[in-house]
Parts: C-alpha cells; structure tokens; sequence
C-alpha cells in the first residue's frame, strides 16, 4: 500500500490505461515533456512516446475536433483542457460532435473519449483558472460527468472513465491535486463509476457533495457533530448519469438535505438534485432542500474567492436553517 | 467588387498593394487556375498536373455526372412536393464532386459537408439514405465505415478536425508513406468557401501542418455561403492561404472534372506518402440556391448565374466526348435511362422511408444505456400505452 496525492493517483491511472490498452493516447497543452500544468501526465511521454503522448498546438477546438477524429479511427483519446476556463473554445466540438456521434450514426459510431478538466477554485489564480463548468455539460444529453474528489477514486475512475464507450467529461478538483494523501491498494475491486457513495454516516441533515466541496462537507459534518448535529455526507461522484438511490435512501432517514458546489447556484448541479428529491421524498422531508453554493456572479478576484466559495459556515449555516425550520 | 483602394496591403514598409483579387482578372479564375478542359469542351494541356484519360475514364465522368445531377434534381422535386424538409443542392459542383470522388482509393476516408452527394455517390453510399436527414426519419443512416464516408456535418467546417485527428490516427497505424498502394491511406475533408472563415478549419489546418497529416482539405469554392459572396470570407485567393499555414494550395477549376481528378489525385498521392497536407481549392459556382428554402434572386444578379451556365461541367464533357468520337447517341440515352431508373429508385425509396417510432429517440443517447434515461424512456412508454388504451 502507498500514500498518494490525488496528482500521482490520476497520473498512475492514466499509466495504466496507457499499459492495459494500446488505443488509449493522451493530447493537450503541455502534456507531453512537461507533464501538463499540475504534472498530472508527468513522465507518460518518456515512458509511451510521442505518439501516444501528444503536445497540441494551443487550440481547444482543435484538441477535441482531431480527438473525434481519432476516436473515429478506433483510438481512446484522453484529452487535456489545461484551465476549466478554457474549455469553451471546444464548447461546440463537445456539444454539437462529440456528444450526438453516437446518436447520430444510430449507433455505429463510439466516442470513447475522455476530457479531463481541472475545475473549481481556492488557488489563488487569476481570471478563468477557477471555474466549475460542470452543469453545461450534465446538461447536455450523449455526454457523461464525472467528478472525483479524492486521491484513490482518482486512480480508480479514471481508468473507468477510459474504459467507457461514451465520452466522460472527466472533472478533478484542482486545489485538491497535491493537498491530502491517502492510501492505494491496486489490488482492491473498485465501485462502479455511475455511483455515488455514502462517505460519513449520520441521521439529522444529508450533505451533499462532490469534487472539491467533499472536503468542506466532511469539515462541516466533523464540526456539527461537536454540536449534537448528526451530518450524513454523500460524494456525488457521478454528476450525469445522477445516482440518486443512495440520496433517496438518506433523505428518507434524515429528512433534510443540503447540495453543495461551487458552480453558481441558478440552474446549476443543486438546483436538479433537489428537484429530484422533492419529487420522490415529499413526504419525508422535514425542511426545503437548501443549496450552498458560488454566488451568481463570475468568479471574483482570487483576494475575495474565499467569500465566494462555499465554505464550512455558509454549510452549517444552511444546516441550521433546515433543522429550525 | 474591387478591393484595392483601401486595402491593408499599402503604405510604406509593408510591400505592394494586394492584387485586385476579385477584379475582372480574376472572375474566371485567374491565370493561376489549374484547367484541362476548357468551357469550350476543349482539351488543354498543364506543365504538372496533365494526365491521361481512357476512352472508359471518361466516358464514366460523364455517367457520373449524369447521374449526380439526376440525384440532385430528384431530391430538389422530392421537396417540392413536401417529401423532404429541404435539400442542399449541389448543381454545378458535379465535376468538382466527380473529379475528387473518384480519386479516392477504397482505403481513403471522406469527411463529408451536407452537400458531397457526388461524393458519396462514388463512395457507394446509395442515394437514398442521403435522403433520411433531409426527410427528417435519421440524422444520418449509412455506417459511415461501410464505405468510408462520414456522416454528413451541418456545423460547417467542424468536419475538417475531425478529418485531421482521422489522419493523425492513420498515421499511428502505420498506413502512410509505406510506399504499398493498397495499404497507404489518406483523408478528404470537405468544405465550402463560407466554412473557410471558421475556426474549425483553421486550426484543422494547423493540426494537419504541425503533425503534417495525410489529408486532403477540399474546398469546393461555390462563391456563395447562402447570401454572403466570397469576397465577405476572404481577401486573397482561399487556395494562398495555405502557405501561410505552411502546405501548398492549389486553385483548380472545379467545373472541369478531368482537372478536379488530377489534381485531387496528386494530393491525395502526397498525403498518402506522408508528404502531408495540401489545400485544393476548387473554383465553382453554386448553380441552384443554397437550399431549397432560399431565394438567390434576392441576392445575386441573374447575369452572373448565365455566365456560369456557359462553363458547364456536364455539357463541356460531352462536347468534348462527342467531338472526338467517343461516345454516341446510345450512349448518351442510355445514361439518361440510367438517370431515370436513379430518379425512381429516389422517388419510390424516398416515401417509403418509414418514420421512426417514438420511443427509438432513446436509443443510441449512449453506447451504455443509463438507468435515468431508461427510467425517463419507459415512463413516456406508459404514458404513449395509457392512449393507445384509451382508444381500444
């Protein structure tokens, strides 16, 4: 067993993609000698060579557009948006091509693409480096979304997400890349990637979460419990397909609930969570379902993002709210 | 027209003025047009691209183009009489199709604009399943490996990326430059003097040159994106703007179809050997409207539409084959009762297509059925059930 950051647990899932299948290739900027911004792809191009490892021309449409030309070819592209901000100059290559390929071959076309996008704030960077894009594209039907939020489901899903025929946008929570380690056993079964997971138990308030506001969840759920207040946190993990059994089951428990992300609040990732378990849990909530989240603003100047960001008292705030209800 | 007196080119330090790039000079083509038969049905020869024709070669451009045509006006009289939605056109473009459709190999790839009819009819696509987007029962129904032709791509020029990463995974299964013609392999991408201003196929160029790609870009110049003439796309001749991208270009004229071949075949020999990329412009002229919800006469003189019919790519191949002797009057007819047996295997096919059922909307979303969309699927199942009981 080692200790691993999440940085090194997709950089190993990634070299065993690359080792269990000849078709899976990596492209994007600064992949290749450099190992990507965050070192994410560090030393596949020294070890897979340059076919395989490909440094892009700085172009995000092109990066996604000759992608859907290799997936075509038969391949598994992995690509690499260097910032979440820029992955717009793809929006239409993601949404009108890679999304509806599949559907529009009637099914003879795959796009067994994986787009790994480094998402969410708290680093301190400046403008379009801190953004959570996660719910255009949960919006858009042909694609799957994923977030992970931890250094071994890092590992794990990312070599899920390869192996998937449908194309993954493949989200990692930036500020946690080289924070908390945790233990790997390679040899351990991993859960299905369309799951999301229970991650702290608890019977007064269901916190829900995924990426990088796991962490502030499970903050918040250790500080309650000082308080007498029992949190039970779910890490979304799968954010298109949603699993939402698990969340069904803890909110007929708890009857309360709380969506956390740091995407803006309107329309995003809480608004349909919620939808959801007001339509199957009517009767067992106890409070509205409250949504904690980044205000409907852009992200602001790195100096203030931290008022931006929901942390852990905007999260026990909305708590307190759904249990004096 | 002329673009001269306030071009960007002038002043001091920055070299001559631009060429009067949309002048009179230029209207046919300009002297840089690559021509092995004239308007005139006459044959004409080129320092580098001249080849030799069979009698059988050319009678089958000829057939080819017949045909073609005969696809396209079926399909325009289909929409007429409320069988299609709407149908892209593609009269005058048939020898620019033809030419570069037949210099494929089977192991060559097309990335299709919605306009390639010609092309996908050299493929071996059947006419009919290009008629499924435009009746509105697909989006696409041929296996676009069957036959190596790509699905039809209605966001322009989109289709050119995907062409060069389709190249760049040739390249990785080592069919290029081998220097054996039935393995080496190349890809044609297609699109049309509008989709040359996006971006797509701008950074299509710069991938192709970076990894120096087996493609072909083909742009079939039709001087019209919708209303929009092609002097709203571009300053210079489209075919020069490949150097700055670092691969040749070459302008060809794309009503000549013995000329599109040669050309088109050349470049798609250099991709094939791993000499990279090369943008073919061919020089025509969109004949019919943009599609068969548009009305040119709102935007383009009748004038210049006469001008072209005199350049004719059907009409300068059968003066030419009739003059020489290589064809005659049994021939043509029996073209023409191909074309009409073409026209009614379209007309029969077309309404016989049967509309999809609801519920395959679900299918296809994704190559792994999600529970969530199954869920979705069968509760609009129950809810279509729950009328059909109604009425029973």
């Amino acid at each position: 067993m080692t200790k691993i950051t999440l940085a090194k647990g997709l950089n190993m899932g990634l070299r065993k993609a690359m080792e269990d299948d000849p078709k899976v290739l990596i492209m994007g900027e600064d992949v290749g000698k450099l190992g990507g911004v965050f070192r994410i792809t560090d030393g596949l191009q020294k070890d897979f060579g340059e076919d395989r490892v490909i440094d892009s021309p700085l172009a995000e449409s092109g990066i996604v557009g000759t992608a859907v030309g290799m997936a075509l070819r038969g391949y598994r592209p992995v690509v690499e948006i260097q910032f979440d901000g820029f992955v717009y100059p793809a929006y239409d290559q993601i949404v009108c091509q890679v999304a509806k390929m599949h559907f529009r071959s009637m099914g003879k076309s795959r796009m067994p693409m994986v787009i790994r996008i480094p998402f969410g704030g708290g680093i301190g960077a400046v403008e379009h480096h801190s953004e959570s894009p996660e719910a255009q594209f949960a919006h858009t039907p042909g694609l799957k979304v994923v977030a992970c939020s931890n250094p071994v489901d890092g590992y794990w899903m990312i070599q899920q997400a390869i192996a998937s025929d449908d194309p993954v946008i493949f989200l990692e929570p930036k500020r946690q890349y080289h924070a908390d380690k945790a233990e790997l056993d390679e040899s351990a079964t991993p859960e299905p990637l369309w799951a999301s997971r229970v991650v702290r138990q608890g019977s007064d308030c269901t916190v829900l979460a995924y990426g990088p506001t796991v962490k502030t969840a499970m903050q918040a759920a250790e500080a309650a419990a000082g308080d007498g207040v029992s949190i039970e946190v779910i890490d979304l993990r799968t954010l298109s397909p949603l699993d939402m059994a698990p969340v069904y089951d803890s909110v007929r428990r708890t009857g309360r609930a709380v969506v956390t992300h740091e995407a803006h609040v309107n329309l995003g990732m809480g608004a349909e969570v919620a939808s959801r378990i007001t339509e199957e849990c009517f009767y067992s909530l106890e409070a509205p379902v409250l949504r904690v989240g980044g205000f409907d603003t852009p992200y602001p100047p790195s100096r203030i993002e931290e008022d931006f960001l929901p942390d852990l008292d905007r999260l026990l705030d909305a708590v307190d709210r759904t249990m004096s209800f | 027209m002329t673009q001269t007196s306030s071009g960007p080119g002038s002043g001091p330090g920055f070299g001559p003025d631009l060429v009067e790039v949309f002048g009179p000079s230029q209207q046919d083509g300009g002297p840089e047009l690559i021509q092995l038969l004239t308007p005139e049905g006459e044959r004409v020869h080129h320092p580098e691209f001249d080849m030799d024709f069979s009698e059988e070669e050319l009678r089958g451009f000829y057939r080819d183009m017949v045909l073609t045509r005969r696809i396209d006006t079926e399909a325009t009289a289909l929409q007429r009489h409320g069988e299609l939605g709407i149908w892209a056109q593609l009269l005058g473009q048939e020898a620019a199709q033809i030419g570069a459709g037949r210099a494929l190999r089977p192991q060559d790839y097309v990335f299709p604009t919605y306009r390639e009819h010609g092309v996908a009819y050299c493929k071996g696509v059947d006419p009919l399943s290009l008629l499924g987007l435009f009746r509105g029962v697909d989006q696409g129904s041929w296996n676009p490996d069957d036959n190596n032709f790509g699905l039809y791509t209605i966001v322009i020029g989109a289709q050119c990326l995907h062409a060069t990463g389709y190249a760049m995974g040739m390249q990785r299964d080592g069919v290029v430059g081998t220097g054996d013609p039935d393995r080496d392999a190349a890809v044609i991408a297609h699109f049309g003097d509008g989709a040359s201003s996006q971006g797509d196929v701008n950074e299509a160029f710069i991938f192709a040159a970076s990894y120096n790609a087996p493609v072909v870009f083909f742009c079939q110049n039709n001087q019209w994106a919708i209303s929009e003439p092609i002097e709203r796309q571009t300053r210079i001749p489209l075919y020069q703007r490949a150097l700055g991208f670092g691969f040749p270009g070459v302008r060809v004229d794309g009503n000549d179809v013995l000329a599109s071949y040669a050309v088109t075949k050349a470049a798609l020999q250099r991709a094939r050997d791993g000499q990279g990329p090369t943008l073919v412009e061919a020089y025509t002229y969109r004949m019919g409207a943009h599609t068969t919800t548009d009305d040119p006469t709102r935007y383009r003189l009748s004038d210049d539409v006469e001008h072209w019919k005199l350049k004719d790519p059907i009409a300068r191949l059968e003066v030419y084959l009739r003059r020489n002797g290589l064809v005659d009057d049994d021939f043509i007819s029996g073209v023409q009762e191909e074309a009409k047996q073409l026209g009614a295997h379209l007309r029969e096919g077309c309404k016989a297509l049967p509309d999809p059922q609801p519920l395959s909307m679900f299918d296809h979303v994704y190559a792994e059925m999600t529970d969530e969309l199954a869920a979705q699927r069968d509760g609009f199942a129950e809810y279509l059930d729950s009328f059909e009981g109604a009425r029973s």
